[in-house]
């Protein structure tokens, strides 16, 4: 008897297709919608993780300022040349360390300038933050500790002053600084948060603090823990270590932080996964409208079809078995919208996702989500009029005209 | 199933005992069956006749088991209508009553097979047998050919066979028909009068049929005529007066309506 009602209101919805599609496209735009945006929204979470772990999950970014928000610029100091020093004397588990300032400042070669940032490092910057030399050579340990005028590029500010010319062994200013280019880094592309890591000018540490910034404070200190480490650990011990060193009191507040990549990708993923959800909650008002829609057209069909429910009901279809197939009818419709709203949804995203560049990530338990609710919205919207029809006067439905 | 007392060891079909429809209270108060006494045994042909609003329709519907009296006992093959709730009286009619209603009333753009199929599906036969019986039904009502045909390729005569098959192919102990010549011209009248006398004589079917046509009566066993209500007069077609029913021109002069 079910199988035979749902053939029976699935005839039914054939037998009017263009008003049945008119029906299914609310709880198709919705269900459409939900889908297409938490799938882009997914696959865009899943962008910025990949990016911050490309980053290297075993690194650790130290900055002064207590609050873990703190983007750096805050009143607390730098660290000095001795916290570096401590920090590879008595970490054992800190492999690379890379202390850093960094400024921005015009870069001018021939009648070609170009804003960029420039940071001033040692040879281990670029492991710590796995960039790769394209052209000649990094910066030596010896270089890099020194004050010498020498400077490798990113690839964007070689491509803006340089065009296709080759920079290696050319002389540029940097500020009121004139420098040689020893080294070309290869294109390593936009960060997780948008940045071009490609617009970079890299020189010797020293030579960033005296000659451009004036001070021998070290702005951020990037570590790599070694491979066998626990990064929480390695946390801990240089956590220890910095409020000794900086003579942090017993109950204060750490005035530096420490955090680690896995850290940062959870506050992104928490940020994008929030707006996904906002997204989809207003799909889903589209949803209940959709609902709406379809509780409309089955209260004109229950109306347009008195007759014919007057006929079952005379020739001895018990109340609920009416109630049943209207039931039906409408959860076959809703749920058929749902299954295009799927289809169309997952095509949409998938055209955004690539269009954007992202990776095409679709949740299952979504899926299967707005099906469920695209079924659900049929029986609750379903139910008033297939009561209707249930409650109908077989005499006066038969009279109906 | 004989509780109420008959000496008949078989009931009879219908049993209506000082039976009142009464709609409406006080001064608005309209009785449309006014103490109505009748039995209907198995094996008649009864023309239940009368102008409307004389109480006819009122009738049929109890017969049909689609209403319950205001007062008095309705007996359906002996069992009491009226002590029965909707879900009941809807299994009764699913097993014992064939319906052919005003004006054909077969569900548009479904085919004439499916049309005959429906009250069995409500009766949870299998598909292989209730395809079977139906074209059993619509052969007994000579359509079986055009059994794939939807209601709108079908002409009146062709579709009142169709509600005929559909009221006969759940074997029921009583076919109600309600004007089922209202539709028809004249010789389709008649086809179809002489196709509800075979089954009533060759299937042993007991009918009981609203007419309005005193030229139908011919065909029948019996004669109910219904007045304001109350039953005025009944017997054998060639003795009941009917004054006040309708036309008394034969057939042949009159227009097909």
């Amino acid at each position: 008897m079910i199988w035979l009602t749902i053939v029976m209101a699935l005839r039914e919805i054939r037998r009017n297709t263009l008003r049945s599609i008119l029906t299914m496209l609310g709880i198709v735009i919705g269900v459409g919608a939900v889908i297409a945006l938490t799938t882009i929204g997914a696959g865009a979470t899943a962008k910025v993780t990949q990016d911050i772990s490309k980053l290297g999950d075993n690194l650790l970014i130290i900055s002064p300022g207590g609050d873990r928000r703190s983007t750096g610029f805050s009143q607390a100091s730098g660290f000095t040349k001795d916290d570096i020093s401590a920090i590879q004397r008595e970490v054992p588990g800190a492999e690379q360390v890379a202390p850093t300032v960094s400024s921005r400042a015009l870069v001018v070669w021939g009648n070609k300038n170009w804003q960029s940032s420039v940071t001033g490092s040692t040879a281990a910057y670029l492991d710590v933050r796995s960039y790769a030399v394209a052209k000649g050579r990094s910066l030596t340990d010896v270089e890099g500790g020194s004050g010498q005028p020498l400077c490798v590029l990113g690839a964007t500010v070689v491509k803006e002053l340089f065009g296709s010319a080759d920079p290696l062994g050319e002389s540029i200013r940097v500020g009121k600084v004139s420098c040689e280019i020893i080294g070309v880094l290869a294109a390593k592309g936009q960060s997780g948060m948008g940045q071009d890591q490609d617009d970079i000018v890299l020189m010797p540490l020293r030579a960033v603090q005296r000659r451009l910034l004036g001070s021998n404070d070290i702005q951020q200190v990037y570590v790599s823990v070694a491979k066998n480490r626990n990064t929480t650990r390695v946390k801990g011990q240089i956590e220890a270590l910095l409020r000794d060193r900086r003579k942090v009191a017993k109950d204060a507040e750490d005035d530096f932080n420490v955090r680690d990549m896995a850290e940062i990708a959870a506050t992104v993923t928490s940020a994008t996964g929030a707006l996904t959800a906002l997204l989809g909650a207003i799909a889903a008002v589209s949803l209940l409208v959709g609902g709406i829609g379809i509780m409309n057209i089955m209260l004109v069909n229950v109306t347009e079809r008195t007759r014919e429910i007057g006929i079952r009901l005379a020739i001895g279809a018990l109340a609920r078995e009416v109630l049943l197939q209207f039931l039906v009818e409408s959860i076959a419709l809703s749920m058929l919208g749902g299954l295009l709203g799927v289809g169309f949804g997952l095509a949409g995203s998938y055209a955004v996702t690539n269009a954007l560049k992202v990776p095409f990530v679709v949740d299952p338990t979504m899926l299967m989500l707005a099906f469920g609710v695209s079924a659900f919205i049929g029986v609750a919207f379903g139910f008033l009029p297939a009561q209707k029809a249930a409650r109908l006067n077989p005499i006066e439905a038969l009279r109906h005209e | 199933m004989t509780a109420t007392g008959s000496p008949r060891i078989k009931p009879y079909v219908v049993e209506f005992r000082d039976v009142y429809k009464i709609y409406g209270e006080g001064d608005t108060e309209v009785r449309a069956l006014d103490g109505v006494d009748l039995r209907i045994d198995h094996g008649e042909f009864v023309a239940i006749m009368g102008a409307s609003g004389s109480g006819k329709s009122t009738c049929m519907n109890i017969v049909g088991c689609l209403d319950a009296p205001t007062k008095g006992d309705f007996l359906f093959r002996g069992v009491d209508v009226g002590a029965l709730d909707n879900n009941q009286r809807a299994l009764l009619r699913r097993h014992y009553i064939g319906f052919v209603f005003q004006g054909f009333n077969l569900l548009a753009r479904t085919t004439a097979l499916e049309n005959v199929e429906l009250p069995l599906v409500y009766r949870r036969v299998p598909a292989r047998q209730r395809r079977e019986k139906a074209m059993w039904a619509l052969d007994a009502v000579g359509i079986a050919n055009r059994a794939n045909h939807t209601p709108s390729e079908l002409s009146g005569g062709q579709q009142q066979r169709v509600a005929i098959a559909r009221a006969l192919v759940s074997d029921p102990s009583l076919l109600l028909a309600d004007e089922p010549t209202g539709n028809l011209d004249s010789a389709r009248k008649i086809e179809t009068m002489e196709l509800l006398v075979k089954l009533n004589q060759e299937r042993d079917i007991t009918i009981a049929m609203v007419t309005h046509e005193p030229d139908m009566s011919v065909f029948v066993s019996r004669v109910v005529m219904f007045k304001d209500g109350k039953i005025v007069d009944q017997g054998h077609p060639k003795d009941v007066n009917f004054a006040g029913a309708i036309s008394k021109r034969p057939l042949s002069e009159r227009s097909a309506t």
